[in-house]
């Protein structure tokens, strides 16, 4: 009898693709094409000639620009192995990165959004000949105010930091409406709270006040009720927040910033735990936004193209980005008389190859089916929970016996202390387990964080598995640390070294500057 | 046919004995015993009234075909459509690479496990680098608007000062979306420009530059097709009065048109859409910004910059983060505005596009583009009753054609147009009044002479 093979062993012995790739520019052979745009006919170079050359000095461009001359098949190859060594969602277990919801996007939805019927569309055509597209940003609107509880919704933002900033936008529009627009120019957010709820408000020219938490971690009530005043804008704020913390007070909250005259503007970046169950409606909120990309299944595309949704009630809706879309009962149309509207966040009216997806992956679940995916997203991540605090040196600050939301914000202080090693550092050593690994937003107000978020996607032996490679790493660090400090030693590349990124002589964010400033032959 | 327990191929977990031996471990009776949190008042008491789900794949796409299959595409018609969102042929190389699932379905990883990607987008910027002449560009930001929109914020932050001019011939959609941006300590003056050149009013241009003025800002092609002619002058004007020159681009001119750095632009701006982005009803938009390399310009960029460095072993590229202490990411509102997910797919099929173009597919492209435009203008415009409004300028891609001395209304004439099977041009009549009937009319390489003739000729026939 022969021998069986030996099992697995956890975690698993992964080596990344290492193509050792140059840059495309060192791929250059002079002469090579890479694809021809179409000749221009002779019945039109004979009546016009070039009108290219006769373009005044200064306007004609005298060299060809210096891109790179490659053929086909060197474009192709070296973008494919430039993908071999990116690992995305489809190929690791993407818990590693919190707050971002990453969750498996169904291939189904990409051929939809990729049909000819949608990606040859025009955003400028007669709306009775894109009823179609029209159709499904309606109906996704129709769901998001039925999954958020308020009136109306906008698919115009980008994603969802653009949506938040149009909340913004309307906020001070509302404010503005009514003659407060000079004295209400603070905005309220948590230390816990997306960092662009802070940022998008300060651009539209709001002072910031930041919210810490009480010492359970919880935004602390008594602190809103002694920042606000007649001077508060509005309330932004994200629950369940990044820790997984969901605020109980939340409409209380909410109370105490609208008897100032506030609104509240709920950040929902992390409602994959509360589909159906808890809503910005209940809460007694005014706006809300939503990210595609994170909550509804749209891919993430290595940072966007994403789509975000801005729900607001009937007070807010005349300010709501314009065109609206609308229907009459028989066809759906662009509004464009929308006399209040902030104007315009994006140049056409969204995002559509993500507001597709979005469609077509809540249109699979239903509304039992979202609400599976959140009991089962909160499922995993208390499952999570208790197995990582079962790892030496990580702890879970906050809330103590409590449950969770979504995610996690843990901490490594306990590792760090004890070993040297740091957050940053165990993200590195995953990359040698084929896994994605991120700390969390600045400022670091948990030590050493780190934030997982295992969404509904993820089987329990997922979870095992990314939990066995995070205990394997605390223990290399009781053990012996070098390994870490010194990762990783799997992955496509080893240690950057960072001086250059801050040094104006050396950073080179072209070739062109790269050439300059270290090769010494650029102009 | 049995009641048997929903389990859905998105959810491993919805396997019930699976999801029972979960609760046991952590001690949980049931779901709801984690949701303890969630004051019972919040809490929603009926299911969520959504329209019924399409459970299998198969009924989904049914579903979805069936509404989508009430558009007429841009494809299936001939269109002549531009204004911000062009129809280009879109290689099939750019759509592979966008549909590697490495990329799509990565997002904010690390420069290790996810170094491909920062390479891709390096090197997207690298290229830009080299069509725009300028050492420093963006990861790309949401879209052009976008991208115009900070540009101008950043000359504000680099000069200290709170006031920019804008050239009137800018569009409507792309104007509201800077003034909604700039609104909150930002003043806006309009630069008239020439009724029959189009040409910015350097009269005007003299009389609004002061001390207090942080930036001009045109576009070359202009948003009517036109182009600025004066480029040089106004940067040096600019530059003269301490202010910054700031152009928006379309890139897919620059094989042919001088990039807006070699005649003074300072910041250059625009949106990736033409290089290798299908039309997508809108939603194929990403932002590009570029400066030269000055500190002090590349401080006030609130978009992330990668940039490449050495690793531990020679011969190696890595990449990450440059200056990274200006974002929001690093220090959220005392950060430069803000930055998140925007377009960063479209940036590397950006990237791709222009590695399979080269140098000689940029050039052929320009000159292409510009030799069908010059056609079509000819043709058209000798039709009676038929004015092209900027004809002396020279123009790229776009043109306007009114058509007031013909009685008839541009929503007419489209209407008839699409009864020929054309969707004819923007209609200007409402953002443009004093252009009175008038059109944008946009023609690309994807359209032949037997194309822009039978849109001549369809025009003639509706003008009888």
């Amino acid at each position: 009898m022969s021998k069986s093979i030996a099992s697995k062993p956890m975690p698993r012995r992964f080596h990344q693709a290492r193509w050792d790739e140059p840059l495309i520019f060192e791929l250059s052979q002079p002469g090579q094409r890479g694809v021809l745009p179409p000749a221009v006919d002779p019945g039109i170079l004979a009546e016009v000639g070039n009108p290219a050359a006769a373009l005044p000095d200064g306007l004609r461009r005298d060299q060809p620009p210096a891109l790179p001359e490659l053929s086909q098949v060197h474009v192709v190859r070296h973008y494919a192995r430039l993908a071999q060594e990116n690992l995305g969602a489809d190929l690791n277990i993407d818990i590693g990165q919190g707050t971002c919801t990453m969750k498996h996007n169904p291939k189904v939805n990409d051929q939809l959004a990729n049909s000819p019927k949608a990606v040859d569309v025009h955003p400028l055509q007669d709306d009775a000949t894109m009823q179609g597209i029209l159709e499904i940003h309606y109906r996704l609107q129709e769901i998001l105010k039925e999954i958020s509880g308020l009136d109306a919704v906008s698919l115009h933002p980008g994603a969802g930091s653009m949506a938040i900033y149009a909340n913004v936008a309307m906020i001070r529009a509302y404010h503005e409406a009514r003659g407060e627009g000079e004295q209400r120019d603070e905005v309220i957010t948590t230390i816990f709270s997306h960092p662009s709820n802070g940022a998008a408000a300060r651009t539209a020219g709001y002072k910031i006040i930041t919210l810490y938490p009480d010492e359970d971690g919880y935004p602390d009530l008594d602190a809103l009720k002694a920042a606000v005043s007649e001077r508060t804008a509005a309330l932004m704020i994200t629950n369940p927040e990044d820790t997984g913390i969901f605020n109980p007070r939340i409409a209380e909250f909410v109370r105490v910033v609208h008897e100032a005259g506030g609104l509240c503007a709920y950040d929902q970046a992390n409602a994959n735990g509360i589909l159906g169950i808890t809503r910005a409606r209940e809460a007694g909120f005014d706006l809300c936004h939503f990210n595609l990309h994170k909550t509804f299944g749209a891919p993430h595309g290595s940072g966007g193209p994403g789509a975000g949704a801005s729900c607001v009630t009937a007070a807010l809706e005349p300010f709501l980005p314009a065109p609206t879309v609308a229907y009459d009962g028989k066809r759906y149309f662009l509004d464009h008389d929308r006399p209040q509207s902030i104007g315009k966040v994006h140049p056409f009216f969204g995002v559509t190859p993500a507001i597709l997806r979005s469609y077509a992956w809540i249109m699979n679940l239903g509304a039992a089916g979202l609400r599976e995916v959140s009991e089962i997203a909160v499922l995993n991540n208390n499952y999570l929970l208790q197995k990582v605090l079962d790892i030496p040196g990580v702890s879970a600050p906050y809330a103590r016996g409590k449950r969770r939301i979504e995610q996690v914000r843990y901490s490594w202080e306990e590792l760090t202390r004890e070993t040297g090693v740091h957050t940053e550092e165990i993200g590195y050593r995953m990359a040698d387990f084929g896994a994605h690994y991120w700390t969390s937003h600045h400022p670091f107000v948990v030590p050493e964080p780190m934030t997982l978020e295992p969404t509904e996607s993820y089987s329990r032996a997922d979870l095992d598995e990314y939990v066995a490679m995070l205990r394997q790493i605390a223990e290399e660090a009781y053990a012996d640390p070098e390994i870490i400090k010194t990762a990783p030693h799997n992955s496509t590349i080893h240690r950057v070294d960072p001086d250059w990124f801050d040094d104006p002589e050396q950073w080179a964010i072209t070739w062109r500057a790269y050439r300059r400033k270290h090769l010494g032959n650029g102009e | 046919m049995t009641n048997k327990p929903f389990i859905h191929p998105l959810i491993p977990n919805s396997v019930p004995e699976v999801k029972a031996a979960m609760l046991r471990e952590v001690g949980a009776e049931s779901v709801e015993d984690l949701y303890a949190a969630i004051p019972a008042d919040l809490r929603l008491q009926d299911p969520l009234n959504l329209p019924p789900p399409q459970r299998s794949e198969y009924e989904l796409v049914r579903h979805v075909e069936a509404i989508l299959n009430k558009n007429v595409t841009a494809r299936e018609r001939l269109s002549f459509l531009g204004a911000g969102c062009y129809q280009h042929h879109v290689p099939a190389v750019c759509d592979e690479i966008n549909s590697r699932s490495e990329f799509l379905t990565a997002y904010a990883g690390e420069p290790y496990e996810d170094h491909g990607r920062f390479q891709a987008l390096w090197e997207y910027t690298a290229m830009m680098g080299e069509l725009l002449n300028m050492d420093v560009v963006n990861v790309p930001t949401y879209d052009g608007f976008q991208a115009a929109a900070t540009s101008l914020r950043m000359a504000c932050r680099i000069t200290g000062r709170d006031k920019v001019l804008i050239s009137a011939a800018i569009g409507c959609d792309k104007l509201s979306r800077i003034q909604d941006y700039l609104k909150p300590n930002i003043a806006i003056e309009l630069i008239p420009s020439d009724p029959e050149s189009g040409q910015m009013n350097l009269e005007a241009l003299a009389k609004a530059l002061s001390a207090d003025i942080a930036a001009v800002y045109f576009e070359n092609p202009a948003y009517l097709g036109f182009l600025e002619l004066q480029g040089q002058t106004i940067a040096d004007m600019a530059h003269e009065a301490g202010a910054i020159a700031v152009t928006a681009v379309d890139p897919i001119s620059l094989g042919v048109l001088a990039p807006p750095a070699d005649y003074g632009a300072d910041i250059v701006c625009g949106d990736i859409q033409p290089l290798g982005m299908h039309l997508h009803a809108g939603g194929g938009m990403g932002g590009f910004i570029a400066t030269h390399d000055d500190e002090t310009f590349v401080m006030e960029y609130p978009s992330r910059l990668f940039g490449v460095a050495p690793t531990s072993v020679p011969g190696e590229y890595g990449f990450g983060d440059v200056a990274y202490d200006r974002t929001s990411f690093a220090h959220r509102e005392q950060g430069k505005e803000w930055v998140g997910t925007a377009a960063a797919l479209w940036g590397i099929t950006a990237g791709v596009y222009l590695a399979l173009m080269g140098p000689q597919g940029m050039v052929e492209m320009g000159e292409g583009i510009m030799a069908r435009t010059a056609y079509a203008m000819d043709r058209i415009g000798a039709m009676p009753g038929v004015k092209l409004p900027f004809v002396d300028a020279p123009h790229f891609q776009e043109f306007v054609v009114d058509f007031s001395a013909s009685g008839k209304r541009v929503d007419e004439i489209n209407r008839h147009l699409s009864d020929r099977g054309i969707f004819g041009g923007k209609d200007l009549s409402t953002e443009f009044p004093h252009l009175g009937q008038s059109m944008l009319l946009c023609i690309t390489e994807v359209h032949s002479q037997a194309d822009i003739d039978f849109l001549a000729d369809a025009l003639q026939e509706v003008l009888k």
